[in-house]
């Protein structure tokens, strides 16, 4: 079958299996709209939470990212797994237990405040809305190489079926596609991987894979792979840490907090049915998250390693011969795939020293033994660059795979960033419809109009997703890490405060947020503009990039969450203990007897 | 929950158990996978560089084991003071 008919036959069965899912799962009440009636298995949820969380750059982007970075990559890796163990431990199984439908909805009753419900919000609408902008170019990427149609139709036809299940389906609807969503992502990750491991090594297991042998030799792939990559003048891949130590250390810490405060990734957990289920669910969640997550180093390796050996043929046997005037591929006789994605122009190649052949090395090594050698072989600089998104979707093309593999890859990419882009849209439209239309604005609303109300808010919540896809913000590229860093700082430290400290008081926990995301936002903003806009910057004023200690501003959510908890304490100090009855509430929410069904009941 | 001294003494196992927990989640991978993770690499364990195992495989393994021993270990200690659901 031609590839493209297999392309459209894959996905569109992808796409009609979640549509029949929204039919069968319609929203009947708000219980099952915002929490899908908190009678979802745990297991179940925790696939749907799998593929909720795991969006299109941890499908798309992540492998790619660590190919390039190595072990630095890894701050991916441990960060964004083992935020799990904070969730699952400290916030999941009580905030289950507390019981309501929303973040904010904790926030606002914890600290007895509608003004700390209020910031919640607002720190909720913002890094959820900056995080949906990437799922929805992610979208119209995928469509546009891989259905042939533009970019545009692409993130239309991504509204239309995300509309289908998330207004009709509410909570319930999201849930049982993500959970099909996962299956059809985590089947499209691994199945090339199998393949290209057992090319390379021998072995069908990735995780294995990457700590084997390369296939014919008795020399590990990691250190072939070691010695590939320092022959061209890059750094050892096993070591090689673009920027500090501390920095891969706070980075790692931003993104565990951040994962743990991310809004619709802890509503999921308002799902189970009960405090016990809360935690097993968790543990579920991180297992069909590390399927992927130990599978992605391994396809980062190999396809690095898959990479140098096509320009590069002999590099591996004769390391010296890529010095040679036919050490490289003649760009006429590059593979077919290198072809396809020049088209996209995610691929590009450059003969800066007109031998027509390609040379693809490190021009900036550091090493002045090797720099000598390119020079002496009349290399001009490098002349191929990559993006690194292609990693994992050229990954069966570079392999040779067969049709229907590339078919699943299209698929998986899609169903990941519209399993997330659902999970963030419910996330929105509950805060707008409950903790805003319902707590503040309109509080006598019926049952029946606050699922409208809810329905409404969704729906608009897809329009302006889409059109934030259709007219990406210059500052698209940026946005997700500000997401992490605003979790970080603002919503983690509250929640966290709200269930360890019985003392912690409305005052305390307000200007620990207000102080978290203002200076976490004066960091990023000082780095990249305010409010990303172009020529905004203002680096020099805090005395030049990464002047707090080599602390990158995608890293500094940790720091200020650190100012949130300092500023938190210190106010809670001076400022009147919260009442009898809160302490009492906090008191309930630590013990799991007397979990009930989740309700909406503004207390 | 009635008796306010069990309530005191839940709270405590629960703290236990959590620093527990946290302590091996830092070990793991603020410790092995980034602090030590040099020291570590002169370890080979198969074609793998130790700490560069930890940072890319290891902590990740151990992140799921915790999680579920802390459930299993908190559904005990739930049990014993009285307050698991019903």
């Amino acid at each position: 079958m031609e590839l493209q008919t297999t392309i459209y036959l894959v996905v569109g069965l992808t796409f009609a299996s979640y549509i029949g899912i929204a039919i069968w799962a319609r929203a009947g009440s708000t219980s099952e709209f915002y929490v899908a009636g908190s009678n979802v298995n745990p297991v179940m949820n925790g696939m749907a939470t799998a593929a909720d969380w795991m969006s299109a750059a941890s499908f798309i982007s992540m492998a790619g990212l660590i190919a390039y970075m190595g072990y630095g990559g890894s701050l991916f890796l441990m960060g964004w797994t083992g935020g799990y163990v904070l969730l699952a431990c400290l916030l999941a199984p009580y905030l289950r237990k507390f019981g309501k439908f929303t973040v904010p909805q904790f926030i606002g009753d914890r600290f007895y405040s509608k003004s700390a419900s209020t910031i919640a919000v607002v720190c909720l609408l913002i890094a959820s809305i900056t995080y949906i902008i990437g799922q929805m170019t992610g979208v119209g990427v995928a469509f546009s190489r891989f259905l042939g149609v533009s970019n545009d139709t692409g993130i239309y036809i991504g509204m239309g079926i995300v509309f289908a299940y998330a207004v009709f389906g509410g909570m319930k609807g999201i849930t049982y596609t993500q959970v099909a969503q996962y299956i059809v992502l985590i089947t499209a990750y691994i199945v090339p991987a199998i393949f290209i491991s057992l090319q390379l090594t021998g072995n069908p297991m990735p995780q294995l894979g990457l700590g084997a042998d390369m296939a014919d030799t008795s020399k590990s792939l990691l250190v072939t792979l070691n010695q590939v990559v320092q022959d061209l003048g890059f750094n050892e891949y096993t070591t090689s840490l673009p920027g500090s130590k501390l920095n891969m250390f706070v980075y790692t810490l931003s993104l565990m907090i951040g994962t743990a405060g991310l809004p619709h990734v802890i509503m999921r957990f308002f799902t189970v049915k009960s405090v016990a289920d809360a935690r097993s669910s968790a543990g579920w969640a991180l297992v069909f998250i590390a399927l992927l997550y130990t599978t992605a180093p391994a396809v980062a390796a190999m396809a690095r390693m898959n990479l140098h050996t096509t320009i590069n043929p002999t590099i591996i046997t004769e390391p010296n011969s890529i010095f040679n005037a036919d050490g490289s591929i003649v760009y006429q006789d590059r593979p077919d795939w290198m072809k396809r994605w020049e088209v996209t122009g995610l691929l590009t190649w450059q003969d800066k020293n007109d031998d027509g052949r390609i040379q693809y090395y490190n021009d900036k090594s550091s090493d002045p033994a090797f720099m000598q050698r390119a020079e002496g072989a009349g290399w001009k600089g490098n002349e191929l660059s990559v993006n690194r998104d292609i990693i994992v979707m050229a990954n069966p093309e570079i392999a040779l795979l067969p049709n229907w593999v590339i078919a699943l890859v299209a698929a998986g990419g899609l169903a990941a960033a519209l399993s997330t882009a659902a999970g963030l849209l419910m996330a929105i439209s509950s805060a707008i419809s409950h903790d805003l239309v319902k707590n503040v604005f309109a509080p006598n609303i019926s049952e029946k109009g606050e699922l409208l109300t809810g329905k409404i808010a969704m729906a608009l919540s897809i329009v302006l997703a889409g059109y934030l896809g259709l007219n990406p913000p210059g500052f698209a590229a940026g946005t997700v890490a500000l997401a992490f860093g605003i979790a970080a700082s603002s919503l983690f430290p509250a929640i966290m405060m709200g269930i360890f400290s019985k003392k912690m008081n409305k005052s305390g926990a307000m200007a620990g947020m207000v102080s978290g995301l203002s200076v976490t936002l004066f960091y990023v903003f000082a780095h990249k503009g305010i409010f990303f806009i172009q020529g905004t910057s203002y680096v020099d004023l805090i005395g030049g990039p990464n002047s707090f200690f080599g602390i990158t501003p995608e890293a500094f959510g940790a720091i200020g969450a650190g100012v949130n908890f300092i500023v938190a304490f210190a106010v809670d100090k001076v400022t009147k203990a919260p009442p009898e009855h809160i302490q009492q509430m906090v008191e309930n929410v630590r013990i799991p007897r007397g979990s009930g069904a989740v309700t909406g009941s503004h207390a | 929950m009635s008796d306010q001294h069990d309530s005191h003494a839940y709270w405590r196992a629960t703290m236990g158990l959590l620093t527990k927990v946290l302590i091996i989640w830092a070990l793991v991978s603020y410790g092995a996978g980034i602090l030590f993770a040099d020291m570590l690499n002169a370890v080979m364990v198969g074609g793998y560089p130790l700490g560069f195992w930890f940072a890319q495989q290891g902590a990740i393994y151990v992140f799921i084991a915790l999680i579920f021993w802390y459930r299993k270990k908190m559904n005990e200690i739930d049990r014993k003071f009285d307050v698991h659901e019903e």
